[in-house]
């Protein structure tokens, strides 16, 4: 592909980006899953965690807001779009199905570090020090991708009723929150544990947010970007393919 | 009409769902400026063969070339080429039309300063100039219809597909869309149409294609088409007065006759003899001949003959 037709096609990415904040930030399961459920599960987590240092819950705060937004817009959209029956008017125009997918990474991205602002600038107010601000902000960056890029994943089966992707987008997206870090260190956790661990995206971000706020990191940094990164790439990657082998299923 | 080189080329085109083959190995083309119908009964792959056509769905063998861009090749310039309405499209109801409008004028690129102009004419020209600030959530069914041939015109394609695009719809906006439909083709446009309307087709169409269980069975004009069917010739004879249909059932080069006062619809074997025995019939009778008619074969005839048998 020419430099000019990559062009063309990231300009319609942006459009599909546009179109899906307008149409699905508002929508029933997104709010659900992506605002009200981390919501009251950091509340557990706080009362159940009393005697937690404030930058310990901050970071779990952070990770959990970031997992939760960017993984709560992309799994609605295939499906809503294809029982809604507009997907087949974005198949027949001139639009790629990887930029098709990049558009609706790039919502759910925007999303994901729109809201994960919110518990940042709640670190602030309750005087946690963010001691590497530069780090934060490219693992929320990073992690805003992959995330949303594992929405977009998870989407790829089929069916056509958002509900269903949703349910299967929990059972994957739970299990993930337990063995990342969020609610036990991963330093504390027994040997099959911190195997399961090292195969999340979301235990490399976890430990950005820790090493920010200055707690105890269990992998070096540089570590976690790459795996954040190559995490990112490859469910990019993937999504990409697999859309393309099963959209012409939903219509 | 005018016509002019090949607009949409298709060759040895295939399509296999499991077992079954939907489209097999079928050749057409349709030339600019033409209106080319495509009929079938359900399930014969006329929507199959249109998800192909605009690079929806992608085809097992065979090739599709769209204003010379190869669809599977190629497929960024060759849907730029089009405008589609597919049967079972929406527009997106949390939007309003106009900003329906706008997103098909972004994603086939249209100048922003160029696709407010072109927003405001076509929602005139459709009808729906006072609802397009309202969601279309409150759009009737002919009124998102109109929307989505908008949205597939906003970039002036040179080739329109529609498939069913009248189906279900009222009164006003089937006239709305053929009258429509009728005006680009003579600005131009070349229009790939699949319909179940036969009058619609015979109305519109410069040529049509029926395809049957996946293979096509015909391909000429409606007028053409009209021609190739073999039947029983009818003549439709009006009489001044009641007259006794077995006596001119009876006679030389009529097969049967039905109806009752004294217009009758007479089955010819043979349409010269017939129409003799009808004239010296009522002359016998001291009877009027007030009308006679031959109606050639419709294209509903047509189609059914070619499809006899399917569902």
């Amino acid at each position: 592909m020419r430099s000019g037709e990559i062009a063309g096609q990231l300009r319609r990415s942006v459009v599909i980006a546009k179109k899906d904040i307008r149409i699905y930030y508002v929508k029933g399961p997104v709010v659900i899953f992506g605002l009200l459920i981390p919501f009251f599960l950091f509340l557990a987590f706080t009362v159940g965690n009393r005697f937690a240092s404030l930058p310990f819950l901050v970071s779990g705060l952070l990770a959990m807001t970031l997992f939760f937004t960017a993984t709560a817009v992309t799994p609605v959209i295939f499906p809503w779009e294809a029982q809604a029956r507009t997907l087949e008017r974005l198949a027949a125009a001139p639009i790629t199905i990887p930029a098709l997918v990049f558009g609706d990474v790039l919502a759910s991205l925007v999303f994901g570090v729109g809201i994960t602002l919110v518990p940042v600038g709640i670190a602030f107010a309750l005087g946690v020090v963010v001691g590497h601000p530069a780090v934060l902000l490219a693992g929320i960056l990073l992690g805003a991708v992959c995330f949303s890029s594992l929405g977009t994943l998870l989407s790829v089966p089929p069916a056509n009723a958002p509900q269903n992707i949703m349910m299967l987008s929990s059972l994957i997206k739970f299990p993930l929150v337990f063995i990342s870090g969020i609610f036990i260190p991963v330093e504390s956790l027994p040997v099959w544990g911190r195997l399961i661990a090292v195969l999340s995206p979301l235990t490399y971000f976890t430990d950005i947010a820790r090493y920010s706020v200055g707690e105890v990191n269990a992998f070096p940094i540089a570590l976690d970007i790459i795996a954040l990164a190559g995490f990112a790439f490859l469910f990019l990657l993937v999504a990409m393919t697999l859309h393309a082998r099963t959209l012409p299923k939903r219509l | 009409m005018t016509t002019g080189p090949t607009a949409i080329d298709v060759r040895d085109l295939t399509k296999r769902f499991g077992d079954t083959v939907a489209v097999d190995r079928i050749s057409f083309d349709v030339r600019s400026g033409e209106i080319f119908g495509f009929l079938g009964p359900n399930g014969a792959g006329k929507t199959t063969t249109v998800r192909m056509l605009t690079g929806v769905v992608r085809p097992d063998a065979g090739t599709v070339r769209v204003m010379g861009y190869d669809i599977v090749c190629d497929p960024v310039p060759a849907k730029q080429q089009m405008g589609v309405v597919p049967e079972t499209a929406n527009a997106y109801l949390d939007l309003t039309g106009r900003q329906n409008m706008l997103l098909a004028a972004d994603l086939y690129g249209v100048p922003r300063t160029r696709a407010e102009g072109r927003i405001q004419e076509m929602l005139a020209e459709l009808g729906l100039s006072d609802r397009q600030d309202h969601r279309v959530h409150g759009y009737s069914k002919g009124m998102r219809q109109r929307l989505i041939l908008g949205m597939a015109l906003l970039h002036e394609p040179p080739i329109l597909f529609l498939d069913e695009p009248t189906s279900g719809l009222d009164v006003q906006s089937t006239r709305m869309i053929i009258a429509m439909l009728q005006r680009l083709n003579e600005a131009g446009t070349t229009i790939f149409l699949t319909t179940h309307n036969m009058d619609e087709a015979n109305q519109l169409c410069h040529r049509v294609g029926i395809i049957r269980r996946g293979r096509i069975a015909a391909i000429d004009t409606p007028e053409r088409l009209k021609k190739t069917i073999d039947r029983i010739s009818v003549i439709l004879v009006g009489f001044d007065r009641r007259v006794e249909t077995e006596m001119l059932a009876a006679l030389p080069g009529i097969d049967g006759v039905t109806g009752t006062d004294g217009r009758c619809r007479v089955s010819a074997t043979d349409i010269d003899t017939a129409i003799w025995s009808i004239v010296s019939f009522a002359r016998s009778q001291g009877a009027r001949i007030l009308s006679l008619d031959t109606p050639a074969p419709t294209l509903d005839e047509v189609f059914l003959s070619i499809t006899a048998g399917e569902g």
